[in-house]
């Protein structure tokens, strides 16, 4: 596993590769096959398959939504992209009334093979509408799978076995992310639904990083190292079905846990991570639990006040420290210019 | 009326009418016993759209439609045994009891689920038809919904879509001119939903409450995409809600209309019309065996057992996959 690509080339690579080999697959949604093709993770689809498996749409995501429904019920196996999450709200309707439900109301009889692809951004002034990880929304309702992969190996190993389930996946894309590079092997293979990832092994407290938050986590991995504190990060990967057993067992052994959410704490993916580990624990030794993600206001675009919205490593580091210390220590790691985050500049 | 039909058509076509009236007034009929788990929305009055399209169709030909489809899926040949025990909530049923009224679906016939969420089969309809021309199969699908649907966006997006793509679906909009209670005059600027499809580029018409016109019209259409003439078609085909909203029972009573309105569309019944161009004895044959048929529906519904426990968690998920 030698090649390395970003996380761009993964999710394109997945693509191809699924649309060379099931002829069913087809890629469609606003500006996939434009110039700029969606940051790239759509460039070179048209040229190869044709505009009729490749095509940008009108600005109506509630109705496309449908049309991917209707395809799915076709037997054609749409990815649906998004080039922000934000746009998602526009579909619900189809989303939760439909896609989620078609196979249980009608007893059974029908599937609905579809891929939501969409983007959370972050930084540069992405602000209100551009910022939002709303993917909780989709947790909620069963008949949904949510998968939000954080390294090029998982997105496309995810994109993949998200495109060959035969129910309704939400793939939760985020704008930095896309800039990560990483181990993906050329041949085809899947990561499915089931199995979190435990990245970094340690004993001391657990921290759950989702999406992008997932860096973030690894980088306070580093700082609170330098204080001789073992921080065991898992990732999730998919949310909906989540791994809680993985999760789980780690919290066993370290007694603590911090779930970092991309996306606001309140009925979030971080509820529901530390409900469902405190009703499994109930008959072990008391464990200790925090949140973290989104300040609870809407996303701004000033930089210092942006800045304030997100966790970052340092806030991380300092949350999962006070959690072993048992206590409000005020300690906040001084920063490491190597562990500083990927700032994106711009324009989109 | 241009064309001529023949006594075997004329036979056929009452029989269909006939019999989705029948069903319907013995659901109503059977509906204060509380033996039927959901609510209905009934389509007496306005089965001679559904029969008069579905009568154009072939059996690989695609239907979604809305809520208010018992017409449309018995028009369009969904089994009736399993209609009525869905409608009992019964394993049984077409949607093993998870559906109602609201969610009939008969794969077999190709008609797809109905939603109950008015407008949200429209661009499904759409997706449908657009998987049809990139396969190049000669399949035509239809897209029913009322006049309520044309006020939400996504009807416009769908119909923007449809154009684009030129896509081989027709549009029916069975306008009974009443969401609930509310008439289209207050809730629409102007009553010209035929006029606003037809800005999208494709041709569209309001055809006037006759059985005949509808066949004819959306006949000649359904002959020409099958001649690879490019879609989409729209028709807006005038109709008239006999029954409340919901529910088994006329609603005059509550006064937004009257029993003056309804005249005249009374004394076009299809039923009736058809009906009186049969012969006496064949028409008799053809409702004693309805009646038999009815009869045999809802005692299969009566006596089918409610679904297993079990079932609460199944179907979620297919399992599996490509």
């Amino acid at each position: 596993m030698s090649r390395s690509c970003s996380y761009v080339d993964a999710v394109r690579e997945a693509s191809e590769q699924e649309m060379a080999r099931d002829p069913s697959v087809i890629v469609f949604g606003l500006d996939v096959d434009d110039p700029k093709a969606i940051q790239g993770t759509t460039r070179g689809l048209v040229e190869k398959f044709g505009e009729e498996r490749v095509f940008g749409t009108p600005l109506s995501e509630d109705a496309m939504t449908g049309v991917a429904i209707g395809m799915a019920l076709a037997g054609l196996r749409p990815v649906h992209v998004h080039i922000r999450m934000d746009f998602l709200m526009l579909s619900m309707n189809q989303l939760v009334n439909m896609a989620a439900k078609m196979r249980y109301m009608y007893g059974g009889q029908v599937s609905v093979p579809l891929v939501v692809r969409s983007m959370i951004g972050k930084s540069w002034g992405q602000g209100a509408q551009h910022s939002q990880g709303l993917y909780s929304f989709f947790m909620h309702v069963p008949g949904l799978k949510v998968v939000a992969p954080s390294t090029p190996y998982d997105a496309k190993g995810c994109l993949v076995a998200a495109i060959r389930d035969d129910n309704p996946v939400l793939f939760v894309e985020h704008r930095i992310l896309h800039f990560q590079r990483g181990p993906v092997p050329e041949k085809i293979y899947e990561i499915r639904p089931g199995r979190a990832r435990v990245v970094q092994e340690g004993r001391d407290v657990t921290i759950v990083g989702i999406s992008y938050m997932q860096l973030e986590a690894l980088r306070a991995h580093y700082y609170l190292a330098d204080q001789g504190v073992q921080a065991e990060i898992i990732d999730p990967i998919w949310l909906s079905p989540l791994d809680i057993d993985t999760i789980v067992s780690s919290v066993r052994k370290t007694g603590r846990l911090l779930v970092v959410d991309n996306g606001w704490t309140t009925c979030g993916a971080s509820a529901e991570i530390v409900a469902r580990v405190a009703e499994a624990l109930q008959d072990d030794e008391p464990a200790r639990f925090r949140r973290m993600g989104f300040a609870h206001v809407t996303c701004p675009t000033a930089p210092n006040l942006e800045e304030r919205f997100y966790p970052n490593a340092r806030t991380i580091a300092a949350a999962a420290y006070d959690l072993v210390q048992g206590r409000a220590s005020g300690w906040l790691p001084e920063p490491r210019e190597d562990l500083k985050a990927l700032e994106f500049k711009g324009p989109f | 009326m241009t064309r001529r039909y023949t006594e075997e058509q004329i036979r056929r076509f009452y029989r269909q009418l006939y019999r989705i009236r029948r069903v319907e007034e013995e659901v109503a009929r059977i509906y204060p016993s509380d033996k039927i788990k959901s609510p209905v929305h009934l389509s007496i009055g306005q089965e001679a759209v559904s029969v008069a399209v579905c009568e154009c169709l072939n059996p690989d030909d695609v239907v979604f439609g809305s809520y208010r489809s018992h017409a449309l899926y018995l028009a369009k040949g969904g089994d009736l045994k399993t209609m009525i025990a869905e409608l009992y909530g019964k394993g049984t049923g077409c949607g093993k009891g998870k559906a109602g009224s609201m969610h009939l679906i008969h794969l077999p016939s190709r008609v797809m689920g109905a939603s109950a969420v008015v407008g949200t089969t429209i661009p499904q309809a759409v997706g449908y038809a657009y998987a049809v021309k990139l396969r190049q199969e000669p399949v035509v699908v239809v897209s029913f919904f009322g006049d309520g649907a044309t006020e939400e966006g996504v009807f416009y997006e769908s119909l923007n879509f449809a154009a684009l793509k030129k896509l081989p679906i027709v549009f029916i909009c069975e306008n009974n001119q009443y969401a609930i209670h509310t008439h289209q005059s207050a809730r629409q600027a102007k009553c010209n939903i035929a006029e606003r499809a037809a800005v999208f580029g494709m041709p569209a018409e309001t055809i006037d409450d006759d059985f005949f016109a509808v066949l004819e019209r959306v006949g000649e259409t359904v002959d020409a995409l099958r001649k690879g003439a490019a879609g989409p078609f729209f028709f807006e085909c005038m109709t008239y809600r006999w029954k409340e909203h919901v529910g088994p029972d006329e609603d005059y009573h509550l006064g937004y209309r009257t029993p003056e309105e309804a005249a005249p569309w009374h004394a076009r019944d299809a039923v009736r019309v058809l009906g009186e161009r049969v012969p006496d004895a064949e028409r008799a044959k053809i409702e004693s065996d309805i009646e038999r048929e009815i009869r045999e529906a809802f005692d299969f519904a009566e006596q089918s057992p409610w679904p297993a426990d079990s079932e609460l968690f199944e179907d979620v998920f297919k399992e599996g996959g490509a």
